[in-house]
């Protein structure tokens, strides 16, 4: 069974249809990009997803296990979070209160958000206050969070926003390599690029209509061949999408 | 300086005080922390002039101050939390009208009964005039509000730090939402009494932005800003009984130092780590 399905969903908010008829199913596994330009429904199929919308019609269910409330979320910073005084290690540790509802954090808790914070690289960072990081530092520090809520599937708001290109590039090794772990990534991105290179599936959501398959199948689409400014990465490619041959 | 605590606390009444300004002070502090986070400081302000309408209108009708302000001010907290998560209606500006509309509610109650002794006592608060069973009272619901606070804790700063991930993560923000907003309602009413409506929300704000200059864990920040609260209350209310002024303006006051001191120091602090980073 796949780890989400969804089934002639329509999705909106305030009374406005921005996605209708979807029908898709994400495995275990997968690395998804959800790209699309403003106003396509990006960020309202993420909301969806995460259970902060509901769907105006149709239905999302999970397999495999997954509860709603164990999906690991990565969102963009907020204007709040500038000038919040909180330590790296508090940050993390909140990811873990959706596992137990005890009064204080256990061992075990502790535990797991250190096992994170070396994972993303930031532990020798965390007794430092999240206000003074750099942009990417912070990211990780969120990657780290949404990790202690999941094991299974992370969901991530265009990652990389605000970054520079060594952070970036950082950044999507890093989830690639927590793809590669077993963890199912679904990344709501602009970067069509970095998606094409790094996802096994794109999810293009575009007015009225929608495409959903390989990286390799979006590139020879109508859809990715309209969107995309750069050639087909892969090797199976010999071949310009603009007409030609490669050189 | 000891004989004149010694004579202080030889009264009764003033040993009252102490102990339920004490209490107030550390709940205002401890809920200011989240509600100066979260962008809501001004909700502070406006429950206390809607609490100031209610004991008005109560006043002017004979009923106990208390049990007519407690629900009106739980009410009004929840419409204001609400008013503010909906984008269409500008928070602030809900904020704005429904307590200048109580303020001038009570005003006019005040006067068409004219039972106006009691105005100043609302505004600027009588902490020396509370009553042994206001004094309990008070003690009780400060101690709630500590308890609840404590027990919490994690979740309070997970709603606080980021309400969508908690909320996509199958925390329920709605329920803790409501726990900060019964919260701050009720040290609203407490400290309404002894420090007046509107000097409440100095009481909730100062601490926690005193102590957010100069702390960076979250942890830390709620301590000092306890810390803070307590020390500068007992501070303000010796200066009030030595130089014989208004006990709650003084406490503000004394906050409102306390507040000027931790900015200087910020700034100090920050150029000394520039001029490090740069040599």
């Amino acid at each position: 069974m796949a780890l989400i399905e969804i089934k002639n969903a329509s999705m909106g908010y305030e009374g406005k249809t921005v996605l209708s008829d979807i029908n898709l199913k994400i495995n275990e596994g997968d690395y998804v990009c959800i790209v699309g330009e403003n106003g396509s429904g990006k960020t309202t199929l993420m909301k969806c997803l995460l259970g902060l919308m509901s769907v105006q019609g149709g239905s999302i269910s999970y397999g495999d296990g997954l509860k709603q409330c164990e999906i690991g979320y990565l969102p963009q910073q907020t204007v709040l979070q500038k000038d919040f005084p909180a330590s790296v290690s508090e940050v993390v540790l909140s990811g873990c209160l959706n596992k137990k509802h005890t009064l204080f954090y256990s061992k075990e808790q502790k535990e797991t958000a250190a096992k994170n914070m070396v994972l993303t690289g930031i532990y020798q960072l965390r007794k430092k206050c999240f206000r003074e990081l750099s942009g990417g530092q912070r990211q990780r520090v969120l990657l780290a969070r949404a990790l202690c809520a999941t094991h299974k599937l992370l969901i991530l708001d265009e990652p990389v926003t605000g970054l520079d290109p060594k952070a970036s590039s950082d950044m999507y090794s890093l989830i690639k390599n927590l793809n590669k772990n077993g963890i199912t990534i679904i990344m709501v991105s602009h970067d069509i690029t970095a998606s094409v290179n790094n996802a096994s599936k794109i999810l293009h959501l575009s007015k009225n209509t929608y495409f959903y398959g390989t990286a390799h199948q979006y590139l020879h689409s109508d859809i990715g061949r309209k969107f995309m400014i750069t050639d087909c990465p892969c090797d199976d490619c010999r071949h310009n999408h603009r007409g030609g041959a490669l050189q | 300086m000891i004989e004149m605590l010694a004579e202080m606390f030889s009264y009764n009444f003033i040993i009252r005080a102490f102990i339920v300004g004490l209490l107030v002070s550390l709940c205002a502090s401890l809920l200011g922390v989240t509600l100066v986070l979260k962008r809501y400081s001004m909700i502070g302000d406006g429950l206390s002039h809607v609490g100031f309408g209610a004991l008005a209108v109560a006043a002017s009708l004979n009923l106990a101050p208390l049990e007519v302000a407690v629900p009106v001010i739980i009410i009004a907290a929840f419409l204001l939390l609400r008013l503010s998560e909906n984008s269409k209606i500008n928070g602030d500006a809900a904020i704005a009208i429904i307590s200048s509309t109580s303020l001038a509610i009570g005003v006019v109650c005040v006067s068409v009964s004219g039972v106006n002794t009691d105005l100043n006592s609302y505004l600027f608060g009588s902490i020396l005039a509370t009553t042994n069973a206001d004094a309990i009272m008070c003690a009780v619901l400060a101690l709630v509000v500590i308890v609840v606070f404590v027990i919490f804790y994690n979740k309070i700063f997970a709603v606080t730090f980021d309400e969508s991930f908690s909320k996509a993560t199958g925390l329920k923000t709605g329920a803790y939402n409501t726990v900060i907003a019964l919260l701050t309602a009720l040290t609203i009413v407490i400290g309404m009494r002894i420090m007046g409506t509107l000097l409440i929300s100095a009481l909730i704000i100062f601490p926690a932005l005193s102590s957010m200059r100069i702390c960076k864990k979250f942890k830390s920040v709620i301590l000092c800003s306890g810390v803070l609260s307590v020390c500068c209350f007992f501070v303000g209310m010796c200066a009030s009984y030595s130089l014989d002024t208004p006990a709650g303006a003084s406490v503000v006051i004394v906050n409102a130092a306390v507040f000027l001191i931790f900015l200087i120091i910020e700034a100090i602090r920050t150029k000394i780590s520039k001029a490090n980073e740069l040599s």
